[in-house]
C-alpha cells in the first residue's frame, strides 16, 4: 500500500465524475453540508444514521452494511471515493469502516470537502439516483479494530496514540473546542499514551502532510516505536480513524488498530487507570 | 447539534449563544458587508497549535467553546482569502470577534 493506492487529489476526482464503476460519497455528521452543495454525482452517507446501530453503541452489522450499500447503489466492484467535512474525519472513519467490511477499492479525496471548497471547485445540489445493487460484505476484520480490554492490556506495552487536542489530553477539556463541554465522564488520557493531535498530520487546507513529514512526526517528534503494534484513539473514534489512515495506509505500518470506543468509553469505565496532565 | 458528535453543528453556526459556564468565542465573517457563508474559522493556540475548526454558517457565523486563555482566530475562504485576530476567552464570557476579509 502506498499513498497513490489510497489517496486521490481533486483533479483526479474531477476527471472521474460520472465514470461507471466510480462512486463518490460524501460522509458527514452534519449532512446539511451535502444538501447545500456537494461534488457533482456524489451520494451521501450519514455518519450516525447510516453507520451506527440505532440502539446499541456499535456499528451497523454485516447485514446492515450490505443493506446500506445495496440501497445506495454501491456494488462490490465499485471504486468508492470518500470525502467529507472536518478535514475528512468522518470520511476517514468511513474508509476504515469500508475496510473493516472488506471493501478494498476505496479511496480518500485528499483535503476533503474543505480543499474542494477553498479551490472554488463546482458544487452541485442534484441528488443522483443510483440503481440498487446486491452487495455482499465480508466479516468484520478484527485486525483493524481495538476493543476496550485489548486497550487496557496494551498500556505500557504497545504504542497508544491519543490524537485529541492537547487540552483534551491533559484533562482541561472533555471535547473539541467547537463543541459544548458538558459531557460527564472523567477527563484525562490512557496512561503511557503519546499525544499526537490528528491536526499535526494535516496541512491547513486539510490535505495530508508528506510521508517524510509524517514519519518524522510520529517517529522522531512523538517517539513512537514503529517496531511495536499501535492503537489510536480520540473521543468517539473518527479523529483516530484519520490517524489510523496515516499510520496504516500512508506509512504502511502493519499492525495499527482504531479504538472506536475511545475516550467516551474509556473515560467512563470503572476502575481503569487514568493519567492527567500534558504530554511528554 | 448532536451532543456526542465531533462534527460541525448542523447547518453551520449561527450566533449567538449564552456563555453559561463556558468560554465562548464567536463572531461573524463578512466581505463588503455581506456574510461569508463559504469558509472556515480555525482556533489556534500558542505557536499556532491547531485547536478546532468550524465551517462558517449561512450568516458567516462561527463559535468555539474554548478553555480560558489567549487564542488566535484564523479565517480561510475561497480565493485565498484569509484573516487573523487575537482573542481572549474566559469562563462565563462570550468573546465576540467579527472579521472583515
Amino acid at each position: 500500500m502506498s499513498r497513490s493506492d489510497v489517496l486521490v487529489d481533486a483533479d483526479w476526482v474531477e476527471a472521474h465524475i460520472g465514470d461507471p464503476g466510480v462512486v463518490i460519497v460524501e460522509v458527514d455528521e452534519d449532512t446539511s453540508a451535502y444538501d447545500k452543495g456537494h461534488i457533482p454525482a456524489a451520494i451521501k452517507i450519514d455518519w450516525k444514521k447510516d453507520l451506527q446501530d440505532p440502539v446499541r453503541r456499535d456499528f451497523v452489522d454485516k447485514t446492515g452494511f450490505e443493506a446500506l450499500m445495496s440501497e445506495r447503489g454501491i456494488s462490490n466492484d465499485d471504486t468508492v471515493v470518500l470525502y467529507g467535512g472536518n478535514n475528512n474525519w468522518f470520511a476517514a472513519y468511513a474508509y476504515w469502516y469500508f475496510r473493516l467490511y472488506g471493501h478494498d477499492k476505496v479511496l480518500l479525496l485528499d483535503g476533503g470537502r474543505k480543499k474542494w471548497e477553498l479551490d472554488s471547485r463546482e458544487l452541485s445540489t442534484d441528488v443522483p439516483q443510483r440503481p440498487k445493487t446486491s452487495y455482499t460484505a465480508g466479516e468484520q476484520d478484527a485486525s483493524l479494530r481495538a476493543l476496550r480490554d485489548e486497550v487496557i492490556a496494551a498500556i505500557g506495552k504497545r504504542n497508544l496514540v491519543d490524537v485529541r487536542s492537547p487540552d483534551e489530553f491533559a484533562g482541561r477539556l472533555l471535547a473539541p473546542a467547537h463543541l459544548p463541554q458538558e459531557q460527564a465522564q472523567r477527563a484525562g488520557h490512557i496512561p503511557t499514551a503519546r499525544n499526537v493531535p490528528w491536526s499535526k498530520a494535516a496541512n491547513e487546507d486539510g490535505t495530508f502532510r508528506s510521508d517524510d513529514e509524517l514519519r518524522n512526526l510520529y517517529q522522531n517528534e512523538a517517539g513512537l516505536d514503529f517496531g511495536k503494534d499501535t492503537i489510536a484513539y480520540c473521543r468517539i473514534g473518527e479523529r483516530s480513524a484519520h490517524t489510523w489512515f496515516v499510520l496504516h495506509e500512508l506509512l504502511d505500518q502493519p499492525n495499527v488498530k482504531n479504538y472506536d470506543g475511545s475516550w467516551t468509553e474509556y473515560g467512563s469505565l470503572v476502575g481503569v487507570p487514568i493519567e492527567l496532565g500534558d504530554g511528554r | 447539534m448532536s451532543a456526542d458528535g465531533c462534527g460541525a453543528p448542523a447547518g453551520g453556526v449561527s450566533v449567538t449563544a449564552a456563555a453559561g459556564s463556558q468560554a465562548v468565542v464567536e463572531g461573524r465573517v463578512v466581505r463588503d458587508g455581506a456574510p461569508v457563508a463559504s469558509g472556515y474559522a480555525r482556533l489556534l493556540g500558542t505557536g499556532d497549535e491547531f485547536v478546532a475548526e468550524v465551517p462558517l454558517g449561512d450568516d458567516g457565523g462561527f463559535r468555539f467553546f474554548a478553555a480560558p486563555g489567549s487564542w488566535t482566530l484564523r479565517v480561510l475562504a475561497p480565493g485565498g482569502l484569509r484573516a487573523e485576530r487575537s482573542v481572549e476567552a474566559d469562563y462565563g464570557q462570550v468573546t465576540k470577534v467579527d472579521v472583515a476579509i
